[in-house]
């Protein structure tokens, strides 16, 4: 099973995935292999919990040692959001997620995970957050990759995704920003300093909504440089105590950020903010301009709804969403130009701060997506996440560009395309080194015939040289010789005989070995042919034609040419 | 199968192994000890170093006065130490492909290899291994160009000339090979060469060889390696470790079925026990800095100073040292603690954990944070300032050639309050302190050496049953100063191959079959007959693909129909273009249903 994520915009049973797809009768143990989560947003983890402890699993969750770190910690705060604050009951414990990560197996990046004696994983970086991964899962031959979510640019705290050549069978990748090709990075940067500073200028307060490990990150980096350049004073805080922790968790696993950051980190650590402080729920009323990050980053709820609520009312304010928001979040509705919101207890809430949208979001473009593509050369490709319409159109360009088979299932619907491996079989080294032995053909594009003999016993397949599959199986060989006897009429002596014949046969078969042997017979390849007179009539001569089975062509086709007669001028 | 074997130090190995159509370096370790045959190099100028009596021969010769010199008893090389190579000249080194790389301490001849032989190839480590070999390289050429001597000795390397030293020169091999340190633009790029892999990443060698290292427990990123094709495996295991130190545990499971398995850097001191050494190392400590004299443990910048830093975080209040300062002096001390936190990934189970929470896995941040630890690039600058005795000092280098503990040598050498604690395994103590005697300071040897001693590689042996094992001759008999102990050998059925510098060993290896892929449409096309019950056979007859050492068959052509015209200028025109093979004829021949089909 790929991820096992939870819907943000449902509060009731559809916020989690229904797994009596996989089986409605049966422990999920007994159908699925392992568990893979490929990153630590609650949209690939969230409902991990849930899964293993209260559905029931058993068997190994596979994630980076990163994603291993953070996610109990961020299902730990969805759960008290959840439960603590709403009220919710019939929810997962804080026991069960600590039951839950001891069943996780943590892999390093390219490390072969062999999950039973068929079936191997491998991660890659994703670049998407902190300890994203990709992962190829292979069986024999066949395998299929599969992306999680991913970003193709590296951006200022992490590195681009990667992955070799490994040419899957299948390729599931996300398409978030399907028919999105973002413009340059710096110029978004551009704009959101420009955006947050000019809030700043006129005394407003900013709301960024982020989750706290991600995206929340690169943008401190920015405004904490942003900040020293221009020398502003305006405070800059960051919600929850998640802050320093968060921080603490890149700062430990520096060796997945990017290049840049991982080469001068001895020097300075670019997750030390001198800028960005803690911040305090009293300091939501403060006067003055401000910038605060606040979690969650959809304003589905938590403190950064607390705040929006708080400064919506005032058109100096401003929020910016960093991100991609789910349907049926505040941050969805705000971001759709809805200004009236219905809040809990019929309130309604009129948004007149300026709401803004930067895509900060580190998915592939379109353009990624197709660069990905190019690197894994797969045979089909299967795309998931992402709007039906936009999706549509990526798939139509990826069936032209690569001409492989694209496919967009809808939620329920099941995928079935064929494939078509090689079969690996243990061949001989004699067998192996008599044919690559002979060498080069003069003509590299005449193909070279190899012949064995396929000894199949249980699941082995081995391919040896006939006669040792004979030797090893305690069979005799049998002998079977053709004769033929053709009658010529031909009044001379009989080497004279033979050498019209000798002649005619080396003039039309030039690309054989024919020999004329002392003893007076004539070898062609491995046919014998002699000649003897007629016992009755000496003008009639008797050639007689013998051939192995193994030269059955050649020996018909010889017995044929010769029954046609000797050419008159030949002799 | 050939092994060539370029080193002769069982530590520090660096073998090439051809196997199939690949050659592979194995380790490329660098053999210092050389460094002992020369006179320190004192960052501060040292009136009793500099005026040394030149060496005269017996006859009164004074020719060699400027190389060698008469110190405490014994002569010394007066020039810029000199390290011992591996063997260049055994085999082409540019035909090297790969260089597999096991730990920090078995790549610092790397520079040699990739900058001065023509190697074109690339280098496997693991990211750990580079950072660190990095420190250790950097720190090693940052102590020998930081104090520059115009002078280099070669006279005495003419053989006719060596003989007539006294021991050890006269007695010291490959002198000829011999060479200076590197310069920092040839550790770059001979670093540049790698490419980082992480432990059971599998590695594709020419489509010919898989190539997998796998965890060894010895230091952070330390790695043992597979060499496997598909029907062959050599594990090369080198610089192992058992105890429960920072690293992540040994994987020996991987190790099992092996062919052919090179065991190389065990223990260099078999008979001492690591964690009674550390007790022993604290004790002495704790009593020389009460009685007010200062401690010097002479150490590489990574390794064994972790685990040592954490006992003393444990030991240190307990024993009432709390305000006792401790010094780490290096060039690449700072990035040495920083990377040890960052490569959580690399590290013992309980190490993992504490990052999970998110703790730095190494107390050695507290004590720093609480200053009870200090770290300095070098002792001029910020150290001059902060020094304050009684004190304990880490510093390079361990063989007392080169790096700041010279000068704490010069320093401290006068007192018998003070003591040297050696801890590192590499050098002879003795040799290290020749030319610092007499020496009023106490001496105490504590080698912590935490690789496989003989007990556990034959129950490791027993484990993973390998059909041969290989190894340096060292083991293969009792240490030459204890003759009796031939339990501090190696033991097992058949008894190891051993090998020496510049030997080429024949593996016993025996390959029968190589893996090759039937199309599908080939396998479609196979008609199989089952001659005994369970067995089938069918008779195969395909093209030969090979490429990129894959091997595939595919369908043969058809044979191209020739037009069916009246006319035929040749007749070979219908010959058989390629004829597909008969099956081989065997079994029972049912002669009474022949004769009666014949009589139809």
């Amino acid at each position: 099973m790929l991820d096992c994520g939870m819907h943000m915009g449902y509060n009731d049973d559809r916020r989690f995935p229904d797994f009596s797809y996989i089986t409605q009768n049966g422990r999920l143990t007994d159908f699925l292999d392992c568990v893979i989560i490929s990153h630590f947003h609650l949209d690939h983890c969230g409902a991990l919990p849930y899964f293993s402890e209260m559905v029931g699993y058993d068997g190994p969750i596979y994630m980076t040692h990163p994603t291993k770190a953070i996610c109990p910690i961020l299902l730990e705060d969805y759960r008290k959001i959840t439960v603590d604050k709403k009220g919710e009951t019939n929810f997962f414990t804080s026991q069960m997620i600590k039951d839950c990560m001891k069943k996780v197996v943590a892999v390093h990046l390219h490390q072969t995970v062999q999950v039973d004696d068929e079936l191997e994983i491998k991660a890659y970086y994703a670049g998407h957050v902190l300890g994203a991964a990709m992962f190829q899962i292979k069986v024999g031959s066949e395998s299929v990759a599969y992306t999680g979510d991913y970003n193709m640019t590296p951006d200022r705290h992490l590195g681009a995704a990667w992955i070799d050549k490994c040419r899957p069978d299948l390729l599931i990748s996300e398409s978030t920003y399907a028919t999105t090709i973002r413009d340059s990075k710096r110029c978004r940067e551009r704009d959101f300093l420009k955006k947050v500073h000019e809030t700043v200028e006129r005394g407003g307060k900013v709301l960024i909504p982020v989750f706290a490990l991600g995206r929340a990150q690169e943008l401190c980096i920015l405004l904490e440089t942003f900040w020293e350049r221009m020398n502003l004073k305006a405070p800059i805080y960051f919600s929850t105590g998640l802050t320093e922790k968060a921080n603490h968790y890149y700062k430990l696993f520096i060796t997945w950020t990017n290049q840049k950051i991982r080469k001068t980190f001895v020097q300075r650590n670019m997750f030390e903010f001198k800028h960005i402080k803690a911040f305090d729920r009293a300091f939501a009323d403060n006067p003055g301009p401000m910038v605060v990050f606040a979690t969650p980053g959809m304003l589905h709820a938590g403190q950064s709804l607390q705040i929006f609520r708080k400064w919506a009312g005032n058109e100096k304010n401003m929020v910016i969403m960093p991100g991609y928001c789910v349907q049926g979040t505040v941050g969805h509705k705000i971001l759709s130009g809805q200004r009236k919101l219905e809040m809990e207890g019929r309130q309604i809430l009129e948004v007149k701060m300026q709401v803004e949208y930067m895509s900060f979001s580190a998915h592939a473009d379109a353009k990624g997506i197709m660069q990905l593509i190019r690197q894994a050369e797969p045979r089909n490709v299967l795309l998931v996440h992402g709007e039906a319409k936009k999706m549509e159109f990526l798939k139509q360009k990826i069936e032209q560009e690569f001409h492989v088979n694209c496919y967009m299932p809808a939620n329920g619907e099941t995928t079935t395309f064929f494939t078509n491996p090689n079969i690996p079989v243990d061949i001989s080294l004699g067998l192996l080194k008599r044919e690559t032995a002979l060498g080069p053909l003069p003509d590299a594009k005449k193909p070279k015939l190899m012949h064995g003999t396929l000894i199949m016993k249980d699941n082995s397949f081995r391919l040896v040289s006939p006669e040792q599959a004979l030797k090893e199986l305690g069979l005799a060989e049998h002998q079977l010789r053709f004769t033929c006897r053709v009658h010529i009429q031909d009044p001379r002596k009989e080497h004279e005989t033979v050498l019209r014949v000798y002649n005619h046969l080396k003039g039309i078969l030039k690309d054989y070995s024919v020999q004329h042997l002392p003893d007076g017979s004539i070898m062609v390849e491995s046919i014998l042919i002699q000649a003897t007179a007629h016992s009755e009539d000496q003008g009639t001569k008797v050639l007689l034609v013998s051939w192995t089975y193994q030269d059955e062509e050649l020996g018909s086709y010889l017995t044929s040419l010769l029954k046609k007669g000797l050419p008159q001028s030949t002799g | 199968m050939k092994l060539y074997c370029l080193s002769g130090h069982p530590t520090l190995p660096c073998n090439v192994l051809k196997f199939k159509s690949t050659t592979i370096m194995l380790d490329c370790g660098l053999d210092m000890t050389s460094a002992l045959n020369f006179l320190p190099l004192p960052l501060v100028q040292s009136p009793r170093l500099s005026k040394l009596p030149g060496w005269v021969l017996k006859d009164g010769n004074t020719f060699l006065d400027k190389e060698l010199k008469d110190c405490s008893g014994h002569v010394f090389v007066d020039s810029v130490p000199e390290f011992c190579l591996p063997e260049t000249e055994l085999l082409d080194l540019s035909t090297v492909d790969v260089i597999l790389i096991s730990n920090y301490h078995c790549m610092m001849a790397l520079p040699y290899i990739t900058e001065c032989t023509g190697f074109t190839g690339t280098v496997y480590a693991t990211e750990p291994t580079v950072q660190i070999g990095r420190l250790l390289m950097e720190e090693l050429v940052n102590s020998i160009e930081r104090v520059p001597k115009a002078q280099s000795a070669s006279l005495w390397k003419n053989k006719e000339v060596q003989r007539l030293l006294p021991a050890p020169l006269k007695d010291a091999v490959e002198v000829s090979t011999w060479r200076r340190c590197y310069t920092m633009p040839e550790v770059n790029s001979a670093l540049s060469k790698i490419q980082l892999v992480g432990y059971s990443q599998k590695i594709e060698l020419f489509g010919a060889v898989q190539v997998t290292p796998l965890s060894s427990g010895y230091a952070l990123g330390s790695s043992n390696w597979i060499i496997q094709s598909h029907y062959e495996k050599v594990s090369y295991v080198s610089g192992s470790s058992l105890l429960t130190t920072h690293p992540q545990p040994m994987d020996q499971a991987s190790l099992k079925n092996s062919d052919v398995l090179i065991l190389t850097g065990l223990t260099q001191i078999p008979t001492a026990n690591p964690d009674g050494m550390v007790g022993e190392f604290c004790n002495n400590l704790a009593m020389t800095v009460r009685s007010g004299g200062n401690v010097l443990v002479p150490c590489y910048p990574s390794g064994v100073i972790y685990d040592l830093l954490e006992c003393l975080y444990q030991y240190i209040d307990s024993a009432g040292l709390s305000n006792v300062p401790f010094y780490f002096i290096s060039p690449v001390a700072n990035s040495s603690l920083e990377f040890s936190q960052i490569f959580a990934e690399w590290l013992c189970h309980n190490k993992q954990t504490k990052v999970y929470l998110p703790e730095p896995p190494f107390p050695h941040a507290e004590l720093i944070q609480t200053n009870k630890l200090k770290h300095y690039p070098s002792i001029h600058g910020d150290f001059s300032n902060d020094f304050k005795q009684p004190c304990v000092v880490f510093t390079g280098h361990p063989s007392l050639r080169f790096g700041d503990v010279v000068h704490f040598m010069e320093l401290w050498g006068k007192s018998s309050l003070n003591t040297i604690i050696f801890t590192e395994p590499d050098f002879s103590y003795l040799d290290a302190l020749a030319p610092y005697q007499p020496l009023a300071m106490k001496c105490v040897y504590c080698p912590i050496d935490t690789r496989l001693n003989f007990i556990q590689v034959s129950k490791l042996l027993k484990e993973v049953q390998p059909l041969h094992v290989v190894c340096p001759e060292q083991y293969t008999q009792p240490p030459p100063t204890q003759s009796h102990r031939t339990d501090l050998m190696i033991d097992c059925q058949p008894p190891p191959m051993s090998y020496r510098r510049a030997e080429v060993l024949t593996l016993p290896f025996k390959r029968r079959y190589e893996k090759i892929e039937i199309m599908p449409e080939l396998a479609d096309s196979l008609v199989p007959l089952e001659i005994k019950p369970g067995i089938s056979l069918a008779t195969v007859s395909a093209v030969l693909h090979t490429k990129d050492n894959k091997h595939v068959l595919q369908l043969p052509p058809k044979p191209a129909q020739p037009p069916a015209s009246k006319k035929r200028k040749r007749v070979n025109d219908d010959l058989p273009e390629c004829k597909p093979l008969k099956p081989l004829l065997s079994g029972a021949i049912p002669v009474d249903q022949f004769v009666q089909a014949l009589e139809k």
